[in-house]
């Protein structure tokens, strides 16, 4: 008898932490994964150190909704590809925020502690390697001496990279060519692959329906999109799963399950709705190269104190000063010296009283400078305010170019959240300003938000108002069918998301394969680490 | 008169002027490359402005020395097929000399028509166009906004070329920015990269593997 669709154990959305981790975790037990990718496969040899159109944007998009750009990854291995690899935990107390809900928004039982064990495994699987002072780049250095003179403390920030291999070349957007970022395609994929689980780049995703044979619950329908050029299908097909595992990322995840409602018979009204862009607030200074020779005491070369912004590792310091549990919620924030590549150089303002802010003849002298600079990224407590409109008619938004996509996510912050962007602006200022170090200036470019940590959306919660996921990440009232990427994160977390992302995916594995398992499937509930 | 006329009536009136444009402009007569290049090189010319290339230049304004958009190729990245604007340039360009011409009628300026309306603009009322064009809503300001910001992409990563070979010929955005140069074999290594000093104390309850608790 010929199937009229393919079936599977288990079938996996997305191949970024959210899809690898528990694809590794349910392979390694024994089920039969396949993982349908909507970009591209690329390795080492594929990455370009280029800012031409038509390379990175193979790999990256830049999606443009209301009020808020988003950048995210679009290939195998998602966005752990193009990620600064930033590996942080969240501190104890976002797992104790209330928002403006006014009740906790994790689900009980989940605090830092609880989840300690499972940032653990992911830390060593990765693994995660800890900067000392010697392997920061010199804007993580610079960043750090201005908090020591304004007072505050400030740490080397832990990254998933191999200190030893990496070349410093500040490319991480583009993927690394010397795999020395250590991404999804380095441990959780090729561990997952070496059991047997089957990844399909270049699957688009477009809903899911419950299926009608018996012993499959789901039907997942896709388009095989064109190589060069994704606004072009080349293709189209099914596959039919006892599992499904959704994790085509924030921006994609919550829009999949809406189209699915009709497939589904229905989803939580909670899907595309609280999301959250991790409270981002992206900002920088320009640097007196003098005074960071004379108050900072730096210098870099002989006469030369930084001028090294493009230089480096993007990420290498962060004061945790502001994570104290002690403040108010919403004036809790990282501050973190983070580089962001030429492409995003239309966002800073120049700072001068007169129009325009950010494009004109100040700000061609801003940039002048732009070795000087020093980018900043202060992650607050956001609102989960934002919420995605109207459905395009494929895929997860309108790709109007290569990289360029219009997205129907509205993301206005709250008098909440700009308290937030407030008293974080301020520290950054008092701390680049004191002692004329530099000047502070804002990073609109005639846009509130820019976040490369899209979050929540399909998140996990005890209230079903208002979280689409119970505690175990399965959608309500959708048994097989769980949510393990980052639109399942409650709220933001004042770091950068991946390790909690990948410790949550970890966590919610073992649930999983018990359900396999209450099919009749022979799936080990828990497995050793990739390599363990 | 013209202060009370509606500005939906304004801009009708500027697109009616700038139609007629090509006829009152035959190819023969006309001073510059092509109305299309000429308006897209003078918005990208307010967005990152520059020294005119030559005495009598009328595209580039020369608001300011050194190099601009014009010279960083933002012609080359409107039309690169990775970028996929092309289609839509001859729409751009008519609402650009559309709302020039506006101006011009709101402000009693008169345009020289040897060269298209936005051209005819000297460099603070060129930017208040754009100005207006960036202040709409909704999709057609994401479109303005693209515009502006290919601009910038020219100058500022020379986009419509490998970094490599750019920054080797001189670029002129890439060199203005101080842009690094890679290695002999066209990557970019950095052995020096820090300073190797402890630059602050760490967080009294930074937990042991070097996270916030
Ligand atoms: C430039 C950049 C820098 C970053 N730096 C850091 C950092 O330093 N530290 C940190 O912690 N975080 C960082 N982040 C954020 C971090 O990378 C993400 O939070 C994390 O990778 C998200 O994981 P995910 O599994 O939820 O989604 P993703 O990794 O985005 O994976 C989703 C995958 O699903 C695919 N997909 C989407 N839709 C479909 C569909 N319809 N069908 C099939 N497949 C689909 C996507 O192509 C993608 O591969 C950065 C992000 C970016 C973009």
């Amino acid at each position: 008898m010929s199937a009229i669709c393919e079936r599977t154990d288990v079938l996996v959305i997305g191949t970024g932490f959210g899809g690898a981790i528990p694809a590794y975790n349910l392979a390694a037990g024994g089920a039969k994964v396949i993982m349908l990718e909507r970009g591209p496969e690329l390795g080492a040899a594929d990455f370009t150190q280029s800012l031409e159109i038509g390379g990175y944007t193979r790999i990256v998009d830049l999606i443009q909704g209301n009020g808020i750009q988003v950048v995210a990854g679009n290939c195998v291995g998602g966005s752990s590809v193009v990620y600064f690899a930033a590996s942080l935990r969240a501190p104890s107390f976002v797992f104790e925020r209330r928002g403006s809900a006014g009740r906790r928004l994790w689900p009980s039982g989940l605090t830092r502690s609880a989840l300690d064990p499972w940032y653990d495994r992911v830390e060593a699987t990765i693994p995660v390697a800890q900067q000392s002072w010697d392997d920061v780049p010199y804007a993580g250095g610079v960043w750090a001496a201005a908090c020591a003179n304004a007072g505050h403390t400030c740490n080397p920030v832990p990254l998933a990279v191999d200190l030893e291999h990496c070349t410093n070349c500040n490319w991480m957007l583009n993927g690394c060519r010397f795999d020395a970022k250590r991404s999804m395609l380095l441990n959780y994929l090729p561990a997952a692959r070496a059991h047997g689980a089957q990844v399909r780049p270049l699957h688009e995703v477009q809903s899911i329906a419950k299926s009608l044979t018996p012993g499959y619950r789901y039907r997942v329908d896709y388009t095989v999109v064109d190589a060069s050029d994704y606004r072009i299908p080349a293709g189209a097909g099914s596959i039919e799963a006892k599992v499904v595992i959704v994790a085509a990322g924030t921006m994609g995840t919550p829009v999949i399950l809406k189209r699915s409602g009709l497939g589904l018979g229905s989803v939580p009204s909670a899907v595309g709705k609280y999301f959250s862009p991790n409270g981002d607030r992206v900002s920088m200074a320009v640097l007196d190269e003098g005074a960071v020779g004379n108050v900072l005491g730096l210098e870099r070369a002989p006469g030369t104190a930084y001028e090294a912004f493009p230089i480096g590792k993007p990420i290498g310091s962060m004061s945790y000063d502001y994570l104290d549990p002690a403040r108010p919620e919403f004036e809790r924030f990282g501050l973190q010296q983070i580089y962001f590549p030429a492409i995003t150089n239309l966002l800073p303002e120049d700072g001068t009283p007169a129009a325009p802010d950010w494009y004109g003849v100040d700000k061609k002298l801003l940039s002048q400078r732009w070795r000087s600079w020093l980018t900043l990224l202060a992650m607050t407590e956001d609102d989960n305010e934002g919420q995605w409109g109207v459905l395009p008619p494929t895929g997860n938004f309108l790709r109007v170019a290569s990289s360029a996509v219009v997205s129907s996510l509205t993301y206005q912050p709250n008098a909440n959240t700009r308290r937030g962007f407030a008293a974080s602006d301020a520290a950054l200022r008092s701390i680049i300003e004191k002692d004329g170090i530099g000047k502070h200036l804002d990073w609109v470019g005639g846009q509130p938000v820019l976040s490369a940590h899209p979050l929540a959306s399909c998140r996990l919660g005890d209230d079903p108002a208002t979280s689409a996921l119970g505690p175990d990440h399965q959608l309500r009232g959708h048994a097989g069918l769980f949510v393990t990427d980052g639109s399942a994160v409650p709220t933001s977390l004042t770091v950068n998301p991946s390790l909690t992302i990948a410790a949550l995916a970890e966590r919610a594995s073992p649930g999983i394969a018990r359900f396999a398992r209450s099919l009749g499937l022979d799936v080990a509930a828990s497995v050793p680490p990739p390599g363990g | 008169m013209i202060p009370t006329l509606s500005r939906r009536r304004l801009l009708q009136t500027a697109a009616a002027a700038v139609a007629v444009l090509p006829l009152v402009t035959p190819d023969s007569a006309y001073a510059g490359t092509s109305i299309q290049r000429d308006t897209l090189e003078a918005f990208a010319d307010t967005v990152v402005p520059g020294a005119k290339r030559f005495a009598g230049d009328r595209i580039v304004a020369g608001a300011t020395a050194g190099p601009g958009a014009v010279d960083a190729g933002a012609w080359l990245l409107y039309n690169d097929p990775d970028v996929g604007l092309a289609v839509a340039i001859p729409g751009l360009v008519a609402a650009i000399n559309a709302e020039a011409a506006a101006y011009a009628l709101t402000h009693r300026t008169l345009l020289d028509v040897r060269v298209p309306p936005f051209v005819a603009l000297d460099f603070d009322a060129r930017t208040a166009v754009v100005g207006q064009l960036l202040r709409g809503s909704g999709v057609v300001q994401l479109l303005w906004y693209a515009v502006a910001a290919m601009a910038m992409l020219a100058f500022h990563t020379a986009g419509h070329l490998d970094t490599a070979a750019a920054v080797r010929a001189g670029h002129p955005g890439l060199a203005w920015l101080g842009f690094p140069l890679p290695d002999p074999d066209g990557i970019w290594r950095f052995p020096d990269f820090s300073y190797r000093q402890e630059l602050a104390a760490l967080h009294p309850l930074t937990t042991n593997t070097g996270n916030p608790a």
